[in-house]
């Protein structure tokens, strides 16, 4: 025990600050278990995804075995092209359609304005779970029935659940970004004699574009990896990956689903990391 | 129809011009203002007065309640921000960020269609009138505070204007910075001969820049006149007040006959002034008319008044002095230095005389 207390509080060390909180070991401790649980399953899964046992339990030996045999499964790799078709697709939309929402609610004043405010951002708080069977029903009582449809329009049912509930993350987004914005920008190109087009389009824009790349990523990553919504939107033979997943699992838990999660992760990892990167680059030129 | 306006037609007419925001705030309230052609005009009066509110009436980005607003010869009642032959420096200067300063200067050219290489000749002739010549390909961020004036400036008169608005142009400058700006200004407006319409709060900026000033309170405009005659023959004791310092004494006058009256004012009493103000009125001297003497002056043409000396102020080149007299507040006297070592010649506490010649003071109404 006094060895313990000894490795993590050196004894000639200064007495510990008042505000030096990152020296005390309670926190310390507090700070490992929650990296060790955040983290651990899924660097687990990880590395098990390399593991060469069938069974997936006990560690075997290193493989990419099973890396190569979800890439042969075309079942999975369709999924993963459909997803891969959904994000794109719902990205731009939202994109769009999440600048257009924070451009008029920023700049344009009318009746309700906090009302449409409120309502447009109400998807990001209604549980999933929620919105998955409303628009499930939706689609069922409209006969909307996209599953016969020939690829890629099969996946158009999904493809708008998937806009409904990622545009308002972009505008969000978007709408923080305009607050920024100095309006004597666009008066003095307008003075300069542009039109209220041109404005938008050379002043504001421009201002908006860090937001807009944002949002995007924001909005892909959302896409790529929704499993509730999509569940319940998506009709026979319209797998995505994290649906085709979950199915496999539901068999047994082999590697082969363990290496078709890890490329999920890393894909979804580098695009918030890009994501992010944009977002601190957005702020430091605020700040200065 | 309607002919050219003639040269020496004023270059902007505001006729009874109004601004009421939401049901009753006059921001402006019934001003008439003409302007002259080539003129360096200030707007000048304290926060809130609505002199930026006059200036975005000219500009387009507010629409009067009341009354016209003709800039050469055109009522602007139907004409958007974007057509009017103006053009505005704003107050945060508004350089675009994400364009470079050759971009931010020739945007208004490029806007109205002109062809690239005289938009990049005329570009590298604005950049040259506002010195700033060879950093085209800078971005605004790589600038200083001055320098991104200068673009601001470059930028509003490379479409050579009518008239170039400028909002609290100086505002953000340091002191060193802005004393010399404001003698740019001046040359840059002699040079390119485009009438100047700034506003500013900063009455010495307005005094040492404009050929005429108009100042104004609460939406009003109070006087409008040459810098020596506002600080000189202010008409009201707001503009006498506001412009430069001055010392205030309250009190009544009564007709004397052949335009003259009798004042007093505590602690002055029956003193035979030049003026028609009667009643309640407000008697005013400028500081710099003001001598100090240890003994009463013998001259019978001076207003005189016995005090002791409350402050001494030393600035170098002048000195105030705050003489104690018995009124609101103590009369200021500014004595210049004007011999080495000697300084005002005066201590606290010594009893003194504050007089100045009767062609000196004001009288203003109340």
């Amino acid at each position: 025990m006094s060895t313990l207390t000894n490795l993590l509080r050196r004894k000639n060390r200064p007495e510990i600050g008042p505000l030096d909180y990152h020296r005390r070991l309670w926190l310390r401790v507090t700070v490992a278990l929650t990296l060790i649980f955040l983290y651990m399953p899924i660097l687990t899964l990880m590395a098990f995804s390399f593991n060469d046992s069938k069974r997936n339990i006990v560690w075997r030996g290193f493989t990419f075995k099973y890396y190569e045999k979800a890439i042969n499964n075309s079942e999975l790799i369709e999924a993963f092209l459909n997803s891969l078709t959904i994000a794109f697709v719902s990205t731009i939309a939202s994109v769009i359609l999440g600048a257009l929402t924070a451009y008029v609610l920023w700049r344009f004043r009318f009746p309700f304005r906090a009302v449409y405010e409120g309502a447009m951002a109400l998807p990001v708080v209604i549980p999933e779970i929620c919105m998955g069977v409303a628009l499930m029903v939706f689609f069922l009582r409209t006969g909307f029935n996209t599953g016969g449809w020939v690829w890629p329009f099969n996946l158009s049912a999904i493809t708008i659940a998937h806009i409904a509930f990622s545009f308002p993350f972009a505008a969000i987004v978007i709408r923080a970004r305009l607050e920024s914005f100095n309006t004597e920008l666009s008066e003095s190109a307008k003075d300069l004699g542009a039109s209220e087009f041109q404005v938008f389009k050379d002043i504001i824009v421009p201002h908006m574009k860090p937001g807009l790349i944002a949002g995007a990523l924001l909005a892909f990553t959302l896409s790529l990896d929704d499993f509730v919504i999509t569940f319940f939107t998506s009709g026979p033979g319209t797998l995505t990956f994290p649906v085709k997943i979950y199915s496999m699992v539901r068999f047994s838990v082999t590697p082969e689903v363990n290496a078709a999660s890890t490329v999920l992760i890393v894909i979804t990892v580098i695009i918030t990391a890009l994501a992010l990167r944009l977002q601190n680059r957005n702020n430091m030129l605020q700040a200065g | 129809m309607q002919s050219p306006a003639p040269s020496d037609a004023p270059i902007i007419e505001i006729k009874d011009v109004t601004k009421i925001y939401g049901s009753d705030v006059r921001a402006v309230d019934n001003v008439s203002l003409t302007v002259d052609r080539g003129e360096f005009f200030a707007l000048l009066g304290p926060s809130g007065c609505g002199k930026t509110t006059l200036l975005r009436m000219l500009a387009g980005f507010e629409t009067p309640t009341e009354g016209t607003v003709i800039i050469d010869g055109d009522n602007m009642a139907n004409v958007q921000a974007n057509k009017r032959p103006v053009n505005m420096v704003f107050q945060s200067y508004a350089v675009f960020p994400h364009m470079t300063v050759a971009q931010n200067v020739g945007y208004g050219l490029k806007i109205d269609g002109v062809a690239r290489k005289e938009i990049s000749s005329r570009v590298e002739e604005a950049l040259e009138l506002v010195k700033l010549g060879g950093l085209g390909a800078r971005m605004p961020d790589e600038l200083s505070g001055g320098q991104r004036q200068r673009v601001a400036l470059a930028r509003a008169l490379i479409k050579r204007p009518s008239v170039l608005l400028l909002d609290e142009p100086l505002s953000a400058l340091d002191a060193k910075l802005r004393e010399a700006m404001q003698l740019e200004l001046v040359r840059l407006q002699k040079t390119v001969g485009i009438t100047f319409v700034i506003v500013t709060h900063d009455q010495a900026e307005a005094l040492s820049m404009a050929d005429r000033i108009a100042v104004m309170e609460a939406g009003v405009v109070r006087q409008v006149a040459s810098p020596a005659e506002l600080y000189e023959h202010p008409t009201s004791r707001f503009v006498g007040d506001f412009i430069g310092q001055i010392n205030l004494f309250n009190g009544n006058a009564s007709p004397a006959g052949e335009g003259k009256v009798n004042v007093s004012a505590t602690p002055l009493s029956d003193q035979v002034l030049n003026g028609t103000a009667t009643g309640s009125v407000c008697l005013a001297v400028r500081p710099e008319k003001v001598s100090v003497s240890r003994d009463k002056p013998a001259n019978n043409n001076l207003l005189s008044i016995q005090g002791t000396v409350a402050d001494i102020a030393y600035y170098g080149g002048y000195s105030n002095l705050y003489v104690e007299v018995g009124a609101t507040a103590p009369v200021l006297a500014e004595i210049t230095n004007a011999e080495r070592d000697i300084g005002p010649g005066y201590t606290h506490g010594d009893a003194v005389w504050v007089s100045w010649r009767t062609e000196d003071t004001l009288l203003f109404a109340e």
